[in-house]
Order: structure tokens, then C-alpha cells, then sequence
């Protein structure tokens, strides 16, 4: 009886330390979006309230819309990260094929060569990429984005997907080629549709720091027509630094894609990094 | 062009080259080698050239001792360092602990909400600095007043004060920011461990009549120690490569007074130039090498000593 008074207690504890926890978690964001709604005045005389009928303004937005070309740098965004992701799942799949499937000279040696960009950040190279870009004439193109980002994304994904490749069952392979499948046939229609689960994985932890870079886009492609919407908002912003509703819409419409595609994918990516990473 | 490759690993020697290997293997090999290692190595060796009476010769090892002697330069790279150093403790100090204790709580068996919770707290990781940052000078800022009022709530209203703006409090601040963005990392990857660990072995510790806080710091703490090392690695790696964060809050020249300069701020300033101070291509390869041998220096203490002498605790 005591006992389970005290594990009731303990449940207890751990609720409250949780929901303190999440509320700091929270608090930031639900701030920012809330304020965002509301007229000048009441983001001041009233911060913590939600927006009401008489407090309820759109001027933020409003703003926002007619300053920056915040749909033109969310297209940016859209394009270079979704290029990237597409680019680093062929390429890292098929990289993972090959190092995974066949026995050749050099297989360990071009693993551990691959998997060296895990551990070291691509942006220590900035300087000679910089001068590279310049070279070839992409400075300013999301085409030098995306060939950074997808470089930046090969390793990790080559990675994961080589361990997951190595669990397609032998049999199934063996049957293919004995029915006369081509090995880029085996690829591509037996083993890319089974481990399409830890693609889902890779594109989520390939997106997030693609979606989120400012470096890049600060250094290779900081001209108007190219800016993502982590480089437009962190301009804009800058600039409107005292019309508060403008900063905190500009922010809000800088979440909502992050939120709206978390709520999609939580579960998948919260289930890639409890199973991935501890073995 | 079909290889009929039924007898696999066989006959692998008298088997034409099998030219899918490389198709395969190219595309990934070429991008990553062009786009990724190369500028590497470039920025490495140009950190061995700079130029002298207006020609582009190599200097040896001068570019590093004007950066770590050279009055103009030394005094900004040991800030950089420290504040980095401090920016790095900080994170190992305040993140890995809140880390540890929350995915404690969530790995309470049957504990009701836990996916929520779990969810909520991991949000900020997903947040790109800019907003992170914005966000948090809002709050901080005594234009506002949240967070004074947060805090006259709970009767700490005299402690307040305009944290970033204030050279010695603006680098924990800074730092903290970080610690609420990142917190999910550890405790996503502890909680993993902690569901790890097999049954046998809590259920032996009960047993034995060990349980609840004892249990946690004699069997389980031990077993985590390896995602612990790994959130250190990461946070390492991290930190002494972070950038977005400062630029966002404090702006490139790392104010106030360069109190959260850090070697990414400092890099950014030198290459590009800022202001009044013109872009050092040289200098700027010079200081992206000095950060690339602490990363490898702590990359591979990781790897060859920590992680080694780990897995002898090991089941």
C-alpha cells in the first residue's frame, strides 16, 4: 500500500519535471506565434496573452508580404533542399549498393574515406569552395548549394543506408540475377523498395540542417534572387529590428514549415535516431 | 551489357570488370571528393601561403605564428579560443546533465504522455539558429519585458539584467540559447540507451535490492556512458565549428566588446572581411586549419582512446 503511494508520488515528480520542461521547450515558440497576431500595442502591454477579437491584427504579416520576397526565397529553400535530398538518396543509395553488396579492392579503405565527412564539418573547406564556385561561375546559383549540400549529406547517408543494405536477404538478390535481372535492375527494383524506411530516415536528418544552413547561403549565394528563407528572414529581420509585428510574422512564417513538417514526420524521425544511433 | 552473375564471390577473379561498381560508386565519389575534400585539402595548403610584397608565395609555417604571435592578430584568436573553450563547457556542463535527467523520466516504465513530452522537448533542434536566436533576444531584450515579468512571477526581479548586452554575462547566455536549442540531442540518444538495456539486468539489480537512485548511478549510469560519449563528440565537433547562432544574436563582430567571439565568428570576419576590415584569404584558410586540427584532435581522442577504453565496461 505505502508502496504504491510512494511510485504514485514518484509518477507525480516526474510529470511535474516534465511539464516544466516542455513549457520552457514551448514557451519561446507559442510566444513568438502568438504575438505575431497581435496589434502593436497589445504585443507590449500584454506579451503573454493570446490574441483576442479586439487585439488581433494581421499588420505583421502584412507587412512582411509586401517588404520581402518571402514566397520567392521560400521557393529558394523548397528547391535547393529538396534537389539535395533527391541527390543524396541516388547517389548515397547507390554508393551504399556498391559498398555493401560487392567485394572489390578498396571497398574498406573507400568506406572509411567516405565516412570521414561524417565527423568533419565541409564547412572548414569554405575558402577554397568559395574560390571554386567563383571559378566555375555558381556563385549566386542555388546550383552551388545544392552541390554543397548534397557533398555535405553523401557521408551520413552512405552510411545508414550501407548498414540497413546489408540486412537485404541474400536469397531474394541471388533469385533476381538467376532470373536474369541486370545488377542495376536489382538495385534499383529489389533492394531500393525494401529499405525505403531508412531513406525516410536520411531525408529527415538531411533536411533539418539544410533547411536551417546560413553559412552557405550567406557566403555562395547572398544575391536577391537566390536568398533561402533562412538567409531572408535573418536580412529582413535585421532590418525591421524595431517593427516588432513585422519581426515576430517573419519569424512565425519561418516556423510554420519546420512545425507543419514535423507533425509529419516525428515519428519517423524520432524512431531513426532511438535506433540508429545506439548500438 | 548483362553480366550473368549467378555464382556469387566465386569466381571473382576470372569474372570481367564489373563496370556497375563504378558506375555506382561514381557520382557519390565525384561530388563528394570535388565539392568536399579537395576545397579541404586547398584550404589546408593555403594555409601555408600568403602574400608578400604583392606576390603570392609560400611562407611555411608564418601565417600560424603571425596568427597565434602577432599582436594584431593573437589577442582575437586566444579570445576566440577561450570563449570557445568556455561556449564548449558550458554545453558539456548544463546539456548533458538536464539531457541525462529528462530521458530518465521519459524511460519511466508506462509513464503516460511520454510521446508528447518527447516530442515537445526535441522541437527546438528542429528550429534553424536564426529564429533561435531571434527569438530568445526578444525575450531577453528589456524593451519587452517577458522576461522580467517571467520572473517578478517567481520574485527574482532584482536578478534580472540585459544578459547579452553585457560583455561578462553575454557568452553564457549565448551558450545557454545553444543548451535550450540542442537539449533533444542528448536526451533523445540517452533515452535510446536507457531503453537498451536489457530487462535481465535491471531486473537482477532489483534482486539484489538495488532500485531507484542507486540503481540509476551503479547499473545504468555505467551503460549509458557510451551515448554520453557520443553526445560529447557531437557537441564538440558542433561547438568548435558553430557560427549561426552568435552571427544571429550578437552580428558578425561578436559583441559585446568580442566577449562571444568565437573561431567560426572569427573566421567569418577574417575571410570575408567586415566593416572597415578587409577579407584575408590566407589568414582565413589559416584559422579554418587551426579549427580543422582541434576537431580532428578531439575526433580522434574520441575514437582511439574514449570509445576504446569504453567498451571494456561493456557487457
Amino acid at each position: 500500500m505505502s508502496k504504491a503511494r510512494t511510485s504514485l508520488a514518484r509518477t507525480g515528480a516526474v510529470h511535474f519535471a516534465l511539464i516544466a520542461y516542455t513549457l520552457v521547450a514551448l514557451f519561446p515558440v507559442f510566444l513568438t506565434i502568438a504575438n505575431s497576431f497581435k496589434s502593436r500595442n497589445a504585443i507590449f502591454r500584454e506579451p503573454l496573452a493570446v490574441p483576442t477579437p479586439e487585439t488581433f491584427s494581421l499588420i505583421g504579416y502584412e507587412t512582411v508580404l509586401k517588404q520581402g520576397d518571402f514566397i520567392g526565397y521560400f521557393q529558394n529553400s523548397v528547391i535547393v533542399t529538396v534537389v539535395s535530398i533527391a541527390l543524396v538518396l541516388l547517389f548515397g543509395a547507390m554508393a551504399a549498393f556498391a559498398l555493401s553488396e560487392y567485394r572489390f579492392r578498396g571497398n574498406t579503405l573507400m568506406g572509411l574515406y567516405l565516412a570521414l565527412g561524417i565527423m568533419i564539418p565541409i564547412r572548414l573547406g569554405t575558402v577554397a569552395i568559395l574560390q571554386g564556385m567563383v571559378a566555375t561561375n555558381l556563385v549566386n546559383t542555388l546550383t552551388a548549394l545544392i552541390l554543397v549540400y548534397t557533398a555535405q549529406g553523401l557521408p551520413l547517408a552512405v552510411f545508414i543506408l550501407s548498414e540497413f543494405m546489408r540486412t537485404v536477404s541474400d536469397d531474394l538478390k541471388n533469385a533476381g540475377r538467376i532470373d536474369g535481372l541486370s545488377e542495376y535492375a536489382i538495385f534499383f527494383r529489389l533492394v531500393l523498395p525494401l529499405v525505403r524506411p531508412a531513406m525516410a530516415t536520411v531525408a529527415v536528418f538531411t533536411m533539418i540542417p539544410i533547411w536551417n544552413d546560413l553559412w552557405f547561403p550567406l557566403i555562395l549565394a547572398p544575391a536577391e534572387p537566390t536568398k533561402t528563407i533562412t538567409l531572408g528572414s535573418q536580412i529582413f529581420i535585421g532590418q525591421f529590428v524595431t517593427n516588432w509585428n513585422a519581426v515576430l510574422s517573419a519569424l512565425s512564417l519561418a516556423i510554420f514549415p519546420v512545425l507543419i513538417l514535423y507533425v509529419i514526420f516525428s515519428r519517423q524521425l524520432i524512431r531513426g535516431i532511438t535506433a540508429g544511433a545506439v548500438k | 551489357m548483362n553480366p550473368r552473375e549467378t555464382m556469387m564471390d566465386v569466381s571473382e577473379l576470372k569474372r570481367p570488370r564489373r563496370w556497375h561498381i563504378l558506375v555506382f560508386l561514381t557520382p557519390a565519389l565525384l561530388i563528394y571528393t570535388a565539392v568536399m575534400i579537395l576545397p579541404l585539402i586547398e584550404t589546408l595548403r593555403q594555409s601555408f601561403f600568403n602574400t608578400v610584397d604583392g606576390e603570392y608565395t609560400f611562407v611555411g609555417l608564418g601565417n600560424f605564428s603571425v596568427l597565434f604571435g602577432d599582436p594584431r592578430w593573437a589577442s582575437d584568436f586566444w579570445n576566440a579560443l577561450r570563449n570557445n573553450v568556455v561556449f564548449f563547457l558550458i554545453h558539456m556542463a548544463v546539456q548533458n546533465p538536464i539531457g541525462i535527467a529528462l530521458a530518465a523520466m521519459l524511460s519511466v516504465p508506462k509513464l503516460r504522455f511520454s510521446t508528447f513530452y518527447r516530442t515537445a522537448i526535441f522541437l527546438p533542434t528542429l528550429l534553424s539558429f536564426v529564429i533561435v536566436g531571434f527569438i530568445w533576444k526578444l525575450i531577453l531584450s528589456p524593451i519587452w519585458g517577458v522576461a522580467p515579468y517571467l520572473m517578478d512571477l517567481v520574485g527574482l526581479k532584482w536578478l534580472f539584467a540585459p544578459w547579452l548586452g553585457r560583455p561578462d554575462s553575454a557568452l553564457i547566455a549565448v551558450s545557454l540559447i545553444s543548451v535550450w536549442q540542442y537539449i533533444g540531442i542528448p536526451m533523445m540518444l540517452i533515452y535510446a540507451a536507457l531503453l537498451n538495456i536489457p530487462d535481465e539486468v535491471i531486473e537482477a539489480a532489483e534482486l539484489d535490492g538495488i532500485t531507484g537512485w542507486s540503481q540509476f548511478w551503479k547499473i545504468k549510469l555505467p551503460l549509458i556512458l557510451p551515448a554520453i560519449g557520443i553526445v560529447s563528440i557531437l557537441t564538440f565537433v558542433g561547438n568548435f565549428n558553430a557560427f549561426d547562432l552568435i552571427y544571429t544574436v550578437q552580428g558578425a563582430l561578436a559583441g559585446p566588446d568580442g566577449s562571444t567571439d568565437i573561431l567560426g565568428t572569427l573566421l567569418y570576419r577574417t575571410f570575408f572581411g567586415f566593416q572597415l576590415q578587409l577579407g584575408d584569404r590566407s589568414m582565413g584558410a589559416t584559422i579554418a586549419t587551426v579549427m580543422f586540427l582541434i576537431i580532428l584532435a578531439g575526433v580522434s581522442l574520441y575514437l582511439f582512446v574514449i570509445q576504446r577504453r569504453m567498451r571494456r565496461y561493456q557487457f
